[in-house]
């Protein structure tokens, strides 16, 4: 069965005691692409990654990754997949090359082109400098660079990070981006769970999972396209009780400070969301200027994550 | 072919991990050697010169000759003369004597009569070693009943006939040979894997084609060596420390020991698939030692412990090794003359591995 799907998964759950990790969850990943997962700490992403290669068993539904169920044939998958976890895996008493080469035997990475390979990597994860240094007494950049170039060495088809870029600096994190796209580019499938927006946007397609539960999915465009929100800014000079203000209006439902500015969702069922807000804010004689801004990803996640009372404001 | 490959490269992981481990590393030589001196010079049942009284009531030809024969065997220093039992009782009460002979005035009577005991034994039974030894003793007035037993009493046969002199490092260090393996063997197995879980190694490993038995193996292999460099190190410290000799086959012995640390390593991963953390496997190498130490009978008689302490002695690996080591070392025997303990050792290698391998998951749940 040939598929355009690297990952297909329905109805996927995992319960840990009476805690519903993740709750029946449906997942198309298309290959060639990076998938994101999008989620606070505890919404369940960990869990289904690791579902995902096998390391849990699923408490109900399936899940194919590669054309191959897990965790029935999860020793089949294991060659063909790569992981990176959250926490940096690699051995600290080990230097740069010591761990390459160790995980080139592992995964029986043909002798004659293992020393190439490595060389490769070293050069292209920008790690030559550091290739007798022990990997404990790296950087967190350092370190990330190693365990992703630990996990594409044997040519992966699908790639499972797990919180990749948490500890991190933004220039790293920008770094290992541009290496992610260069590996897609090349046919990698990726699956990428963070809590960054600016990552989240970066994905061709996303899902945003709360409390085990998948909220949304698609491409980031799409989805800050139909959030059945309207988005407006208000510039206030005093933003601290305009947002007091607003946030006990009915039709509002929610209000993010931005600095001086405060990000207002508002219903699409409402008319005209920008007379709500400055007959609100005129009330209490608090002046300032609103205008309808498209919808970004944050709002997004705000929209989708909103309890059911909420919306109903 | 691959999963030899796999295998090599857990192996060599080990040894440069263990390489780079400078503690770890040091204890492989610190323990042997510091257990040994501590042992060696510190354990001593050798039970000579105990303060004693005698009060010889009878004071005739055969009352004499037994005291005499008594303090020949240098167990007894006979350091006071009392007229009375009483007065015997009141010197063990304030501490000046540990042994005290009653000799009553019939005694000649008695050594005839062999219902009746002819001498009586006060003993400072607060000193288990003395009790013991005491018992010994016993057995002289019982096998006094006739003339040629009065002349040839009992108490040589109390005297070892492999280590005439009784010196304890005899058997302290054939039996320490067990206990120090036992200690460093399984510690270093039962923290191998919890560690690489703490560090969060494991949950990489798991997620490649390495499988749960090269792990295993591969963890346990580099010890076996470390093991056996250690079993050198305590022979020829013994031997010239302690003047400790082996008289069987050197290459039984190895053989013994060989499987005695795979025994333990095996046991040392089963520990460590089934704990959380490394403390926790701390607690089960803790949980194993003490037994090992006391039921083993490395320090005490293995005849003479009650039938349950036998029945948990036989199932710890370590009783096995040490009738081994003191069969080869001492008496000179071989592998084939004791082929039980043997069997027993690999048997339990096998199953404990087995078991390890069962235990650890290559999942998380």
């Amino acid at each position: 069965m040939k598929s355009d799907l690297a990952i297909r998964a329905r109805g996927l759950s995992k319960h840990f005691g009476s805690l519903r990790a993740v709750d029946k969850l449906d997942l198309d990943v298309p290959k060639a692409s990076i998938y994101g997962f999008l989620g606070p700490n505890g919404s369940g992403k960990s869990t289904t990654i690791r579902m995902l290669c096998g390391l849990l068993t699923p408490t109900e539904g399936r899940a194919d990754v590669l054309g191959f169920a897990v965790p029935e044939h999860s020793k089949e998958l294991k060659p063909r997949i790569g992981y990176m976890t959250q926490k940096f895996s690699l051995f600290g008493d080990m230097t740069v090359v010591e761990n390459l080469e160790f995980i080139a035997e592992i995964y029986s990475f043909p002798a004659a082109h293992r020393a190439a390979r490595v060389d490769e990597l070293l050069e292209n994860y920008d790690l030559t400098e550091q290739r007798k240094q022990f990997a404990g007494t790296m950087s967190g950049g350092q370190k990330q660079r190693l365990a992703l170039a630990c996990a594409v060495l044997h040519h992966p088809e699908l790639l499972l990070l797990d919180e990749p870029t948490s500890a991190v600096d933004p220039q790293s994190r920008r770094d290992f981006w541009a290496n992610l796209f260069r590996l897609a580019e090349r046919g990698t499938t990726i699956l990428v769970s963070t809590h960054y927006m600016d990552e989240a946007e970066r994905c061709h397609r996303l899902a945003i999972l709360d409390h085990g539960v998948k909220v949304a999915d698609g491409a980031p465009n799409e989805l800050q396209q139909s959030t059945g929100m309207h988005v407006v800014e208000v510039q206030a000079d005093d933003p601290y009780h305009a947002q007091t203000a607003l946030i006990q209006l009915p039709g509002v439902a929610s209000v993010t400070q931005l600095g001086v500015r405060l990000r207002v969702l508002i219903p699409e069922s409402v008319d005209d969301p920008v007379a709500l807000v400055d007959q609100g804010l005129r009330k209490q004689k608090l002046p300032a200027k609103s205008r309808i801004v498209p919808a970004s990803l944050e709002d997004v996640f705000v929209a989708v994550t909103m309890k059911p009372e909420q919306l109903a404001a | 072919m691959r999963s030899l490959s796999r295998l090599m490269a857990v192996m060599r992981k080990e040894v440069r991990q263990l390489r780079r481990d400078r503690l770890t590393f040091g204890m492989i030589v610190g323990i042997p050697l510091m257990q040994l001196l501590l042992f060696g010079y510190a354990i001593n049942t050798d039970v000579r010169n105990l303060a004693t009284a005698i009060a010889d009531e009878a004071n005739t030809h055969l009352s004499r000759e037994f005291v005499a024969e008594l303090n020949a065997t240098q167990v007894t220093n006979i350091e006071y003369r009392v007229d009375t039992a009483a007065e015997l009782e009141r010197m063990m009460q304030s501490g000046k004597i540990s042994i005290g002979v009653a000799i009553p005035h019939d005694f000649d009577r008695r050594v005839a009569d062999s219902t009746r005991a002819a001498v009586h034994l006060l003993v400072d039974g607060s000193d288990p070693t003395i009790a013991g030894i005491a018992e010994k003793l016993r057995s002289m007035p019982i096998g006094f009943d006739t003339g040629a037993a009065a002349r040839n009493p009992g108490l040589i046969e109390v005297r070892p006939y492999y280590n005439p002199e009784r010196r304890t490092p005899m058997n302290i260090i054939p039996g320490l040979i067990g206990v120090i393996l036992m200690m460093t063997m399984m510690m270093f197995t039962a923290v191998a894997i919890v560690r690489e879980r703490e560090r969060g190694n494991l949950e990489l490993l798991i997620n490649t084609p390495v499988t749960s038995a090269e792990l295993m193996i591969g963890k346990v292999v580099p010890y076996i060596g470390i093991g056996l460099v250690q079993l050198a190190l305590i022979l020829v410290a013994g031997r010239l420390l302690f003047d400790v000799p082996v008289r069987g086959s050197i290459i039984d012995l190895y053989l013994a020991a060989g499987m005695f640390i795979a025994a333990n390593l095996a046991l040392g991963l089963f520990f460590s698939t089934v704990a959380k953390t490394q403390f926790q496997a701390m607690q089960m190498t803790f949980f194993l030692m003490l037994p090992s130490i006391l039921l083993s009978g490395f320090v005490f008689p293995f005849d003479g412990m009650p039938v349950i302490a036998q029945v948990l002695g036989e199932a710890l690996p370590t009783t096995h090794l040490i009738r081994l080591t003191r069969g080869i070392m001492l008496r000179e025997a071989t592998l084939g003359d004791m082929p039980g303990e043997l069997i027993f050792l690999g048997a339990f290698a096998v199953a404990a591995t087995t078991a390890a391998a069962l235990r650890f998951s290559k999942r998380l749940d």
